[in-house]
């Protein structure tokens, strides 16, 4: 990022906002479960939530780059509030943006880039999760041209809460994954319901939901892209939301770093702060050159989808491979130099690892991003 | 520079719904010290409505004169009335030095008066030392206390300085005190008095004047919201006022006016009990000078144990029961 | 409705550390923020942007590194911004900071309303306010918590130690606005980029302002600082550290009855 009175401005806004507002909250939301509505809707208010899109259609103009150290610093106090925002921009916004009509585009964005909106992106299916594309949602095309949309959905972020939600479905079940086809759906819409909140790990406050499709009617305007297409729209939306996911990966494990780092010099044993002992330099400073090495990789794979660039695809594998992995083992390691008092919920380690663990699963897991890796370099 | 012509310490009395205020009678302690060694004379101006009543109390505090502006235009405080009335007098009179009391109404008064007189003024003093000759040293913090400054006028009369109350001390009140009182009769310029007073709401809550309390049972963060009840018990069975640190005013633990500290209020009690409050060097600016300092901080490190008197690292919580009962024990001894 | 709002750019004065040893300030390392009582002026001047369609021109007083809070001020709203910048303007107290103001505020002709913060975190005066409004011969406001506009009038709400006031004044005025009553806003990224990539900050010199250059800097400033130096603190006194709490409040008792207090 080469403006530094830009880049300078844009820290103080992010620090502004996450102290006041995101910061004093986590542990409470975590505790409670609760949505962080309130610090999403200043998201809107100061650009956050459509960062990344031209000022035509709300968007603060900037770049996915600055997208990305948005939700990383975010990550650093509260992972949960880092994937409201990500999942509403790279999963919701972003297909919208790059496969809608302008109809679609000048319907939709405005709001969702104001946060006025929010969004969500609804693939992942009771059978339908590494094999994604083991659909079973089906869309049926009607005499006029649209739709009736039946099947479900699971672990669907910021459902309880989104306006707007990209569904697949299977258009044709004979020619399988090839008609996967992708839809705008409406909250309300009727037919369509949220189902309860699902009670997790960690991220607990994120709105994770089930959605229900039972013949949901969709007028012909609904269809994103092309029919058939949808399969591909999927992996190259994920490809962005996986810069997102990196992005909170290393966010939390740069928190927990900076919460462990304080701790250690304060707290005392055997007479002197355990800071003064070689294991927990030594530990604290492979963690924190491997959280620098992931940050790197993630800046690279956000500069790459600023530059549409071929090599998003295995460059955002890699980042959120690395990320995710050296986020679990940050935390471990880190509630580990916190000793008993990182188990307890008086210091937010525990949360930190707790919140985690997700990075390693959701938007492909590491398996799948290992998948993709050796696809491209064993071409 | 010649400023034979500029005789006499001048202190702007202030009064509010035609009461004079404590800072005008702490400003005429000063003043007389001031006047003593520069063998001048100290006059007070008083101006409001209805308020020639109070000119007794203001030769009784050491004023020589007291120039009394009594008129119904002068009921509320609005800037232009007010400095027409003191400019009138002091453009004529041409002080060596005018004092402020720096409240609201002396910091919003005193620099359009200075700048009407084409003079310097020096805000928010705290230490006034003069010159045999006249010449006034006016110290005062800035960098948000972090700093003193010692500030001289060597090119310009009057020398104005706006003082912070309570930091001056009053001299014991003597009605005896025989003093001059002149009511003066201001040509008022009616047409600059451009801003109207459409509606006065008064603060309804009345807290008792920290300012005023002889002992202080202060609060920080370290006693919170769980443990004020321990803090308002110790302040009752000591006779005490309460009081804190800004981080309680901005939770909304204590009232605003309670507040002491560089943005708050400056106390100078006999005890101040500093309980749980960590010791920024903003709320040390608010009570350093006070007589004897007592803080209880868990944290042994907190700069509070820099001005204390008496420090004991504990826990807040512990301590304050065990006081009460003790201190309770010692008063029924007494009794 | 056109309105100038006046900024300072200030260290972060929370944020200064005391040499322990010399008893002098450490400045380096510690950040440049707009002065919190400017920021919730410039709120204040957005507000009625927001409602009344106002032009907001900031201005600011200061070394080049001065335009930061100009455009900080972009990025929340203001419209045009100018600093003054010229060695002519050091060693300024407040009246001649008060001239270069006026000055400038009379080279930039019509406005309606003229607001400023009430204090800054450094000099700590709240002086310049009304210093300014003496020397453009316009009526001022001060401790303002909210400003609004009613038939051709601008409705004040002064609030002071003990009551609240509604003043009413016809524009030209000075208002200094209280920063602990007034939240402002954040920057926006949009706001931040055009700031950073469009909108320019003019700088002027002493030339380019209506007044006398005799009223300015060191020249023009009635008081000066004869020395300063770091807050004699009072020294500590007794601290007990390895005390339990009933042998400690027994300790504080006695100290109470020592010294007549009880």
């Amino acid at each position: 990022m080469e403006n530094t009175l830009e880049m300078k401005m844009f820290q103080n806004l992010l620090t502004d906002f996450i102290e006041k507002e995101v910061r004093p909250i986590a542990a409470e939301i975590d505790e409670e479960e609760r949505f962080p509505a309130e610090a999403v809707k200043t998201m809107g208010k100061i650009g956050l939530m459509g960062l990344p899109f031209p000022r035509e259609y709300g968007g603060a103009g900037g770049t996915v780059s600055m997208y990305a150290y948005a939700v990383r610093e975010i990550a650093k106090a509260c992972a949960t509030t880092a994937v409201a925002l990500s999942a509403h921009v790279s999963l919701c916004c972003t297909p919208i943006y790059e496969f809608g009509t302008p109809e679609q585009k000048a319907k939709y964005l405005p709001k969702l880039c104001k946060g006025e909106w929010l969004g969500a992106f609804a693939l992942t299916e009771p059978n339908a999760g590494t094999d994604a594309a083991g659909q079973q949602t089906i869309a049926t095309l009607q005499e006029d041209g649209s739709w009736i949309l039946n099947g479900s959905k699971i672990f669907i972020t910021n459902a309880g809460y989104a306006d707007v939600f990209i569904v697949f479905a299977m258009t044709d079940k004979s020619i399988g994954i090839k008609s996967i086809t992708a839809f705008i759906v409406e909250k309300g819409t009727p037919g369509f319901s949220v189902g309860k909140h699902e009670k997790k790990m960690g991220i607990r406050g994120s709105s994770t939901c089930e959605l229900v499709f039972e013949n949901v009617h969709l007028p012909k305007e609904a269809l994103l892209g092309q029919v058939g297409k949808g399969f591909s729209m999927a992996m190259k939306t994920l490809d962005g939301g996986r810069v997102g996911i990196a992005s909170q990966a290393v966010g939390i494990a740069e928190g927990a770093i900076e919460e462990t780092i304080k701790y250690v010099k304060e707290r005392k044993q055997f007479n002197r702060p355990i800071a003064a002992f070689q294991n927990t330099q030594f530990v604290l400073a492979s963690l924190y050159a491997k959280t620098k090495a992931a940050r790197l990789l993630v800046e690279d794979a956000a500069a790459a989808k600023d530059a549409k660039s071929k090599e998003l695809t295995v460059k955002a594998a890699m980042a959120k491979l690395v990320a995710a992995e050296t986020a679990m083992e940050v935390t471990t390691k880190c509630v580990q130099l916190f000793g008993g008092y990182g188990y307890t919920r008086e210091y937010p380690v525990e949360r930190m690892m707790r919140d985690a663990k997700i990075t390693e699963i959701y938007e492909g897991t590491s398996e799948v991003q290992r998948m993709v890796i050796s696809g491209a370099i064993m071409k | 520079m010649d400023f034979s012509e500029y005789k006499n310490v001048y202190v702007f009395a202030e009064a509010r719904d035609g009461n004079v205020q404590d800072v005008a009678l702490q400003l005429l302690g000063k003043g007389r010290e001031i006047a003593d060694k520069t063998h001048s004379s100290l006059h007070a101006i008083l101006v409001g409505y209805d308020v020639k009543k109070e000119a007794q109390k203001l030769i009784a505090a050491g004023a020589d004169e007291v120039l009394v502006v009594d008129d119904k235009l002068l009921e509320e405080y609005v800037t232009e009335q007010y400095v027409q009335a003191v400019y009138h007098i002091v453009s004529e009179r041409k002080p060596n030095i005018i004092l402020v009391g720096a409240t609201s109404i002396g910091r919003d008064l005193a620099p359009r008066l200075s700048a009407r007189l084409r003079t310097g003024l020096t805000a928010d003093c705290t230490k006034l030392e003069v010159e045999e000759d006249g010449s006034l040293f006016m110290t005062r913090p800035a960098f948000g206390g972090n700093l003193m400054a010692t500030i001289v006028s060597p090119r310009h009369r009057p020398q104005m300085s706006t003082v912070r109350p309570g930091v001056m001390a009053k001299l014991p009140a003597d009605p005896k005190r025989k003093g001059k009182v002149t009511e003066i009769k201001v040509p008022f310029d009616v047409e600059k008095m451009a801003v109207k007073v459409a509606k006065v709401v008064k603060e309804t809550i009345k807290v008792e004047k920290i300012e005023d309390a002889k002992i202080l049972v202060s609060v920080g963060r370290g006693v919170g919201r769980e443990n004020l009840p321990l803090a308002k018990e110790l302040a009752e069975v000591l006779g005490a006022t309460l009081s804190g640190s800004r981080a309680m005013v901005d939770a909304g633990i204590i009232e605003p006016a309670r507040q002491v500290g560089q943005t708050g209020k400056t106390v100078r009690p006999n005890v101040y009990f500093a309980l749980g409050i960590s010791g920024a060097i903003q709320h040390l600016a608010g009570m350093d000078e006070s007589e004897f300092i007592v803080a209880v901080n868990k944290d042994k490190y907190a700069p509070i144990f820099k001005v204390a008197d008496l420090g004991i690292v504990g826990d807040v919580k512990q301590v304050l029961p065990v006081l009460i009962e003790e201190v309770k024990k010692i008063l029924a001894t007494k009794a | 409705m056109k309105i100038i709002c006046c900024l300072k750019q200030v260290p972060d004065t929370t944020e200064i550390k005391i040499d322990p040893v010399k008893g002098t300030l450490i400045r380096e390392g510690v950040p440049s923020i707009m002065n919190p009582d400017d920021k919730a002026g410039l709120e204040v001047a957005l507000r009625l942007k927001d409602k009344y369609g106002a032009e907001v021109t900031v201005l600011s007083m200061g070394p080049m590194q001065a335009t930061e809070v100009i455009k900080e001020a972009f990025a929340m709203g203001a419209d045009r911004g100018i600093l003054l910048s010229d060695f002519k303007f050091a060693g300024a107290d407040t009246l001649a900071t008060s001239s270069a103001i006026s000055g400038a505020v009379r080279a930039l002709k019509d406005y309606d309303l003229l607001i400023m913060g009430r204090q800054a975190i450094d000099g700590d005066t709240a002086q310049v306010g009304p210093e300014t409004a003496e020397l453009l011969d316009i009526p001022q406001i001060s401790y303002a918590k909210s400003v609004d506009f009613v038939k051709g009038e601008f409705v004040v709400e002064r609030k002071v130690e003990d009551r609240t006031y509604t003043l009413k004044a016809k524009g030209p005025l000075v208002v200094t606005v209280l920063g602990d009553q007034v939240e402002p806003r954040y920057m926006t990224v949009e706001g931040i980029l055009r700031a950073v990539q469009e909108k320019e900050v003019e700088i002027w010199n002493a030339s380019q302002i209506d007044v006398d250059p005799e009223s300015l800097g060191l020249k023009g400033s009635p008081t000066q600082v004869k020395q300063s130096f770091g807050k004699q603190l009072k020294s500590a006194g007794v601290t007990h550290d390895n005390v339990d709490a009933a042998a400690g409040a027994k300790l504080i008792a006695d100290a109470l009855v020592e010294k007549h207090i009880l």
